[in-house]
């Protein structure tokens, strides 16, 4: 008989153990809900949980924190896939938290509302007693994401002790928690931002159009490219200009970077970045830059 | 494109925080933006060299310190693979952190400074690995150039090392010299030392063979999860019941004889179900889901095997167990959580037979108690049956985790001895 070769490819592996994170968190919460915020991460963990799930239909709710300041096409791919899945969406709005006075709204011309998100979506957690919480973040992200565990324990405040995570050892989730206290779970930690490329490309899933280049008036503001919108304050010697541009990442319209980039297919989104040597957070997010630990500070908060 | 999981330990002493800071330099897995900042921090702190380990010590607490905690997980390519790093620290202090690297790790590194030669922490890390059962070890014996790329300090490491290492059954046993800091046999094979004849550590990390380190001999299926889609509009999913999991050994394929454990009732595989179709095979580490020729009252935590090779079912168990609670100690009469498999039971501590020196060896048969980071072999009853193998034959049937019930924290992880 001739020797088999049982090599797994790695993203067999990776998706392998996405879908047990996926099952096993089915079988152990009460209410889990995904965060689905149609940015090319939480796109792959829901064709995850599809497949998690098939033939059956994904056993819990998706939830979009809208900051009011999203992207159209993106709302637009939100909007389809969820009636494609037929699954609820619960939107939880920012706009909300801050006329009930939970929140206020930042001023100035580098106002921004990714830091109330917190309190919206630690609110909806509350409101809608989700005790699992599916994230599509990533370890190498970014370098305070690299320590968090895949089942990321919150307690009641919503709150990450990054001094006192549970040890997670072979494929093995302690999934117990207090009333009020849930879990954060991560079933893409060992991914890359290549191998998300990669999935999309092998699983020929569909992706908001802003991923491509396009056209598009934006202006140049600490190194990088912002769209033209109502929500940000441009400054007089902040000209627009029409660049040929695409996202690397989607996030709030206020914060979120455009990259220079002719990339109109998916094999070449990957050819660029493969040869990349920026991180897609250094690119394209206004957020991170604030200080060295200010994704740990704003995770500590119950930051996504 | 394959993954390798490794397990890298050691302090900034041994240069580990370098190693790796090489590895993905060299392979392009650091960004310049990840440069800047740490070549930015390392000015504004006075050090004179850009300190590669800010790019692994990720949280607050291990700048402001400058020691690795926690264990941080890095990620490269080459075209030949994918590799996760699982970067563990190596003082005594956080021995659980090495433990829960290298449960998952294919392979580990244990960096031996050249001029000190095999210390207690080595030594200790090498036990570590192999009480985990990591399939490949690799001693890299560091700083060859404070040693003048010296054949025969590195003969000497390696015969003392080896003559330790056969106390521990030590796995496949690779010893390769370096110089981490200029690069000698990190990523290509060093000119400074001709004697050496065999690979650069990356070229053995690209080409190690772990395909067969998985267990694809003895048929392993927790069941996870009952998959009934009863509101399907399609009638014919009305009936459909599958047994979802990921397979923990062994090799399936429809039409198999296999048993169900509890209950000891036989069937035939009649397809094995994923999203994008029915397969004619499958192995670990793949998720799918089962249907069955015959209904048998299935659920999850239950175990599919073959008729003549099942796993022992047990309710008193034989295992090592690292302690991982900084409160609470473990003791005889100790209650607990375990997890195992998919299974979740309660556990009675009955007896601790020896607490291990994690650095001699030696077994102190008189411990009344395990604190934190401490090994012992214990006796334990669950309160209901386990299907389990010996951690050495598979080391997802054979590991388990113990949760404190009042805490909800995980406060130990346990390998089986002597299942039958």
């Amino acid at each position: 008989m001739l020797q088999r070769d049982y090599t797994t490819s790695q993203l067999d592996v990776l998706e392998a153990e996405a879908i047990h994170i996926m099952r096993e968190v089915a079988a152990e919460f009460e209410r889990p809900v995904l965060l689905f915020s149609g940015g090319k991460d939480s796109i792959v963990m829901l064709r995850v949980a599809e497949k998690a799930f098939w033939p059956a239909p994904i056993p819990f709710p998706l939830m979009h924190v809208d900051t009011g300041h999203n992207f159209p096409e993106v709302i637009e791919y939100r909007d389809h896939r969820v009636a494609e899945l037929g699954v609820r969406l619960v939107v939880a709005s920012v706009q909300d938290s801050i006329d009930s006075g939970r929140v206020v709204e930042e001023t100035g011309r580098r106002a921004s509302r990714n830091r109330l998100q917190t309190t919206t979506l630690l609110d909806a957690i509350e409101e809608h007693e989700f005790d699992a919480v599916f994230g599509g973040a990533r370890r190498d992200e970014e370098k305070a994401r690299a320590k968090e565990r895949v089942f990321s324990f919150r307690d009641d405040f919503g709150q990450w002790d990054p001094k006192n995570q549970r040890p997670e050892l072979w494929n093995l989730y302690n999934a117990r928690i207090r009333k009020g206290e849930h879990i954060r779970v991560f079933p893409l930690s060992n991914w890359t931002e290549l191998d998300i490329w990669d999935y999309i490309r092998r699983e020929k899933i569909e992706i908001p159009s802003i991923y491509f280049s396009h056209t598009r008036k934006v202006f140049d503001r600490d190194g990088m490219l912002l769209a033209d919108c109502e929500f940000v304050q441009r400054r007089e010697d902040e000209p627009l200009r029409e660049a040929v541009v695409r996202y690397r990442t989607v996030g709030d319209m206020t914060c979120t970077g455009a990259v220079a980039s002719r990339a109109g297919t998916i094999e070449e989104i990957i050819a660029e970045i493969a040869a990349t040597r920026i991180t897609e957070r250094g690119a394209t997010r206004a957020d991170d830059r604030a200080s060295e630990a200010a994704m740990e500070d704003r995770k500590k908060e119950g930051y996504f | 494109m394959d993954i390798l999981r490794f397990a890298t330990a050691g302090s900034v002493d041994d240069g580990k925080s370098t190693l790796i800071g090489r590895l993905l330099y060299d392979s392009k897995a650091i960004f310049e933006d990840q440069l800047e900042a740490v070549e930015r921090t390392s000015r504004d702190r006075g050090t004179e060299y850009t300190d590669l380990s800010l790019l692994t010590d990720g949280l607050r607490a291990e700048r402001e310190q400058g020691i690795t905690i926690d264990v941080a997980y890095r990620y490269f390519a080459t075209p030949r693979r994918k590799f996760i790093i699982a970067d563990t620290p190596g003082h005594i202090q956080y021995t659980r952190n090495m433990v829960t690297g290298a449960s998952t790790a294919d392979l580990a590194i244990v960096l031996i400074d050249a001029r000190k030669g095999v210390l207690e922490q080595s030594r200790r890390h090498a036990f570590l690995t192999t009480l985990l059962r990591v399939p490949h070890l690799v001693l890299a014996v560091n700083k060859m150039d404070l040693v003048d790329y010296s054949s025969e300090r590195f003969e000497e490491i390696r015969e003392e090392f080896t003559s330790f290492a056969a106390k521990l059954n030590a796995p496949d046993l690779t010893f390769i010299p370096i110089s981490a800091l200029h690069g000698d046999n990190v990523v290509s094979r060093s000119e400074n030392m001709p004697w050496y004849n065999g690979s650069s550590l990356l070229h053995h990390l690209e080409n190690v063979h772990i395909a067969s380190d998985r267990n694809l001999v003895d048929v392993r299926f927790p069941v996870q999860y009952v998959i009934r889609p009863q509101k399907a509009t399609s009638p014919e999913l009305h009936d459909y019941r599958g047994y979802a999991g990921q397979i923990a050994g062994g090799v399936l394929k429809p039409g198999d004889e296999v048993m169900h454990l509890p209950s000891g009732l036989t069937t035939r595989i009649a397809a094995i179900d994923t999203f994008n179709g029915s397969v004619q095979e499958a192995f670990a580490p793949m998720s799918v889901t089962l249907r069955l020729e015959d209904e048998i009252d299935i659920s999850r935590g239950d175990m599919i095997c073959r008729p003549n090779n099942r796993p022992e079912t047990a309710q008193e168990l034989e295992a090592m167990v690292c302690w991982m609670s900084d409160t609470a100690r473990l003791a005889p009469r100790s209650k607990l959580v375990i997890k195992h498999t998919t299974r979740t039971a309660r556990a009675l501590v009955r007896d601790l037979h020896y607490r291990l020196d994690v650095n001699t060896l030696h077994r102190d048969e008189a411990a009344p108690s395990l604190g934190l980071n401490e090994i012992g072999r214990v006796s334990l009853r669950v309160t209901q049956p386990l299907f389990v193998d010996d951690y050495a034959r598979n080391r997802l049937t054979g590991g388990f985790i113990l949760i404190d019930e009042a805490t909800n924290g995980t406060v130990g992880a346990g390998m089986i001895v002597e299942a039958r």
